[in-house]
């Protein structure tokens, strides 16, 4: 069975960078696939590659990760472009959600600017 | 913060022969392909082995003293052809490309190492060439995760759109996922527009 499990923002929002980091992993290494809202910080993403890189093992794979912003689309026009620093600037991380999956479920996340998609393993072959 | 000041600080006081040149990226972009072509080009021998299966550089390599000439100007720099950046590494995968099971354990093992150290080689970079594969989806999280680290540590970028020799090759693909970066299609392995590459490698290492 997929199950998810969602973290909303508030339960993050006050940890550090390694703890966030250790929560998520943690979460993952149970099988579930975690739906995060906001995003993590650009040196929290590699830490997280390179913590998931020490736990690697016979067990666990590894995970897949995407994240999604709407607030990311390149656009030209200036009130967009304020708005989008408007909404930067009011919720920063809290932006856009971070999906993340043990490896040995997700077989490959999909993403475009505005779509996630997310694949799942055939069970016999986990 | 700390990082970007150290990096403006390292920049400042570095000498010019001092500057490192990355090739970073995901497993199989070709980036040793392209080490090998450069160090072929410029210096008469190659970098690195080369293999179908992932994760086939799992130690970070260096070339040092590369010059690049282009009409009257030069450049010099160390290359550095980094392991392969990735989120998962699944031993059984080397087991299904041919090899042995103890082989790809401990292949497995060598490239979890070496995803590490591509991460902590990232501050010492001066410019960084990020080496995708032009037939494979480039909105990865790994693409994105790497390039994004880079803009926040302030290091210059050039991406190459690698293997567009082969029919499958989309570098408007990657034009709009990256469009604030330069942007450039060859092919590491036959040198196809390779001289337009080593021109934009004087206006990332100005």
């Amino acid at each position: 069975m997929l199950t998810i499990r969602f973290i909303p923002y508030y339960d993050i929002k006050h940890l550090s960078s390694s703890q966030r980091i250790r929560k998520i992993l943690d979460i993952v290494k149970e099988e579930y696939i975690v739906l995060l809202e906001g995003k993590l910080k650009k040196e929290e993403e590699t830490q997280l590659i390179k913590v998931t890189m020490e736990q690697i093992s016979d067990q666990f794979k590894g995970i897949e990760i995407a994240q999604i912003n709407p607030g990311d689309n390149e656009t030209n026009d200036f009130f967009a472009k304020m708005r989008e620093q408007f909404l930067n600037l009011m919720l920063g991380d809290r932006q856009g959600f971070t999906i993340i999956g043990p490896a040995s479920i997700v077989k490959e996340i999909k993403q475009d600017p505005n779509k996630i998609e997310l694949l799942t393993k055939d069970k016999k072959k986990r | 913060m700390i990082k970007f000041f150290q990096n403006l600080i390292r920049k400042f006081f570095r000498k010019k022969t001092d500057w490192k040149l990355g090739l970073y990226g995901p497993p199989n972009g070709g980036k040793t392909t392209l080490a090998n072509r450069i160090c072929k080009d410029w210096l008469g021998e190659e970098m690195g082995t080369v293999s179908p299966i992932a994760h086939e550089t799992r130690e970070i390599q260096i070339k040092e003293e590369i010059i690049v000439k282009s009409g009257n100007k030069e450049l010099k720099f160390n290359l550095v052809d980094t392991p392969g950046i990735a989120t998962k590494i699944d031993f059984e995968d080397f087991i299904k490309a041919g090899m042995e099971r103890e082989a790809a354990k401990k292949r497995a093992k060598e490239a979890t190492k070496g995803v590490i150290d591509s991460i902590k080689w990232l501050d010492q970079m001066d410019a960084v060439v990020v080496v995708l594969d032009a037939t494979k989806d480039p909105y990865s999280q790994v693409n994105i995760t790497i390039v994004g680290n880079l803009a926040a540590r302030n290091i210059p970028v050039l991406i190459i759109a690698n293997k567009v020799d082969l029919k499958k090759a989309n570098i408007e693909v990657l034009k709009e996922a990256f469009p604030q970066y330069k942007v450039i299609g060859i092919s590491a392995k036959y040198g196809n527009n390779i001289d337009n590459f080593y021109n934009s490698l004087f206006e990332v290492l100005r």
